[in-house]
């Protein structure tokens, strides 16, 4: 039912998303783009041993998307990068706890797809710094 | 063919086999759902005579050709061209490809300017941007005003600069604005520049006439016309025969030696392999269908819809419409503080199709300052009580999200 996926905490969180903005100086930037509907996150991650530090997203989307983002944030927040490397689609939709149909499951995943975008290509640069060493 | 003296939407309705499914569908600008007649003439197509065209010499060939031969004729009397001028392609977006592949490199080199609008669908922008590029020319956009039209003195300064080639589009397909096609054209035309119409959302609602118009090139898709996949070029005669072919292959030549080939009259040496007949069949038979229910009584039922489900939009309170009240086909817009697809899904939930999202316009999305829209588009088959049924919906929805 379509209706149970906007329970008034999704809709919270839409209208008032938590984590929504940018940090001054993040160690990674990570955007991308729902080609089929034109949805857009960026992810910002300030990494403090080996953890997220601090987060901030920012984007354009409808309420699964904004809603999935900002509590995928919150709950990305002091868990380390390799924790934060094996989320999964799982983890997302236990998180928002909602039914979501196949078609807006994209939706719901786009913040993750990002979040992940940036750990693993922040672990990449370091695993080549390590190397190089 | 049934011929109907009074349109009636109810009637008109029976002949869309597509509606036993129950869903109120309010999509049309997207695609069009097809008429008994158009599915019948295409199965019939296969049945009895499915052959090869332009090969054989054998009859069933020879019927094959000349049904193909013969939905040519047909588009071309609807848009009063001759058949000549008629090129077959997969969609509009393949027309607008071949032209800007063809004519384009031909015609355009470095330094030289295309213009288009900012209400372009992004078929009738990246084409020319991918010209552009190899050329070395550039893209200017006529803006947009606050009413949703197209600015007429943005138009006429930017043709005064005499630009390479004029593209743009009858009907927005977000906005719902209708361009003023003969004055555009006879201002390019004063100014020396050829003008390519994108028909895409005009055709299914008005009557066109590329005579009366004078336009250079102009296409469109069978499938927002009530028929199948297909699309159609048209251009004038003198165009064609001067453009050189973009596909090479089988049917587009006239001889092939080993070191060169020559090619096969206008408009065949466009269309290279083997062509979709029973798409140019379909296609005839939904402009036999639209022909008899009448383009006057198509508009007056068509604005009908149109005044009703604004009106309808109106009243719920919390709706951005977006273009102007003078409008053909589509009516885009926001409502209250929710997303496009949020609104669609709702929607959705109770059988009511709309589309979300930029609607293939980034470029006036832009404009408007908006991420995205949700668009209900109409057609003959489209009554009142879809649009009730839209409206109980979107007051759910309004329910449902707090507004
Ligand atoms: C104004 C306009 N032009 C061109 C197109 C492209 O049509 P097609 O995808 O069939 O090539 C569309 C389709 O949405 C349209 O609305």
């Amino acid at each position: 039912m379509v209706f149970d996926m906007y329970q008034e905490f999704i809709l919270d969180y839409y209208r008032h998303p938590r984590n929504f903005g940018t940090l001054p100086h993040p160690d990674m930037i990570s955007h991308d783009v729902n080609t089929s509907c034109g949805d857009e996150v960026t992810m910002q991650v300030l990494v403090k041993d080996d953890r997220i530090g601090n987060i901030r997203f920012t984007g354009k989307g409808c309420a699964i998307c904004i809603a999935s983002s900002s509590m995928l944030t919150e709950h990305a927040l002091g868990k380390t990068l390799d924790e934060v490397s094996r989320f999964t689609k799982d983890d997302v939709l236990n998180l928002i706890s909602i039914p979501i149909s196949c078609v807006r499951l994209k939706c719901a995943l786009l913040g993750l797809k990002v979040l992940k975008l940036g750990v693993y290509q922040f672990l990449g640069k370091k695993l080549e710094v390590q190397d190089e060493n | 063919m049934r011929l109907v003296s009074r349109f009636n939407p109810l009637d008109v309705r029976k002949d869309f086999p597509f509606f036993e499914k129950g869903l109120v569908y309010l999509d049309t600008a997207a695609t069009a759902q097809k008429p008994k007649a158009v599915l019948e003439s295409m199965t019939e197509c296969y049945v009895e005579h499915n052959a090869n065209v332009h090969r054989g010499v054998y009859a069933l060939a020879q019927e094959a050709t000349d049904l193909y031969e013969g939905a040519r004729k047909r588009v071309a009397k609807f848009i009063n061209a001759s058949s000549g001028e008629i090129v077959f392609v997969r969609n509009a977006t393949e027309a607008i490809n071949l032209v800007a592949q063809s004519w384009g490199r031909a015609n355009i080199s470095k330094g030289d300017v295309i213009l288009v609008t900012v209400m372009e669908h992004h078929s009738n922008i990246v084409p020319w941007q991918m010209l552009a590029k190899s050329a070395g020319a550039s893209l200017e956009f006529v803006p947009v005003s606050k009413d949703g039209l197209l600015d007429m003195d943005a138009a006429r300064l930017s043709l005064r600069k005499k630009p390479k080639l004029f593209a743009f589009t009858h009907v927005s397909n977000v906005l719902g604005a209708v361009n003023p096609a003969k004055e555009l054209i006879a201002l390019a035309h004063r100014e020396g520049v050829p003008v390519l119409l994108d028909a895409s959302q005009s055709v299914p609602h008005v009557r066109l006439d590329v005579g009366e118009l004078g336009v250079d090139f102009l296409v469109f898709s069978g499938h927002k016309l009530y028929g199948p996949h297909i699309g159609v070029l048209y251009a004038k005669r003198s165009l064609l025969e001067a453009m050189e072919p973009v596909l090479g292959g089988g049917d587009m030549i006239k001889e092939v030696a080993l070191s060169h080939s020559t090619w096969n009259d206008a408009p065949w040496k466009f269309e290279a392999g083997t062509p979709n007949v029973s798409g140019a069949v379909g296609l005839a038979a939904a402009m036999d269908y639209l022909d008899a229910l009448g383009f006057d009584a198509i508009a007056s039922h068509e604005k009908d819809i149109m005044d009703y489900a604004l009106e309808g939009l109106d009243s719920l309170g919390c709706v951005a419409i977006y273009g102007p009240r003078d409008r053909v086909g589509v009516i885009s817009f926001n409502f209250g503080d929710m997303h496009a697809h949020d609104v669609s899904s709702v929607l959705d939930e109770s059988g009511v199709c709309v589309r979300s999202g930029h609607h293939c316009a980034q470029p006036l999305m832009g404009e408007l300052k908006i991420p995205a829209c949700a668009r209900m588009s109409f057609g003959v088959y489209t009554t009142r009580s879809d649009i009730d049924r839209a409206m109980e919906a979107l007051r759910k929805a309004k329910v449902v999200f707090g507004l």
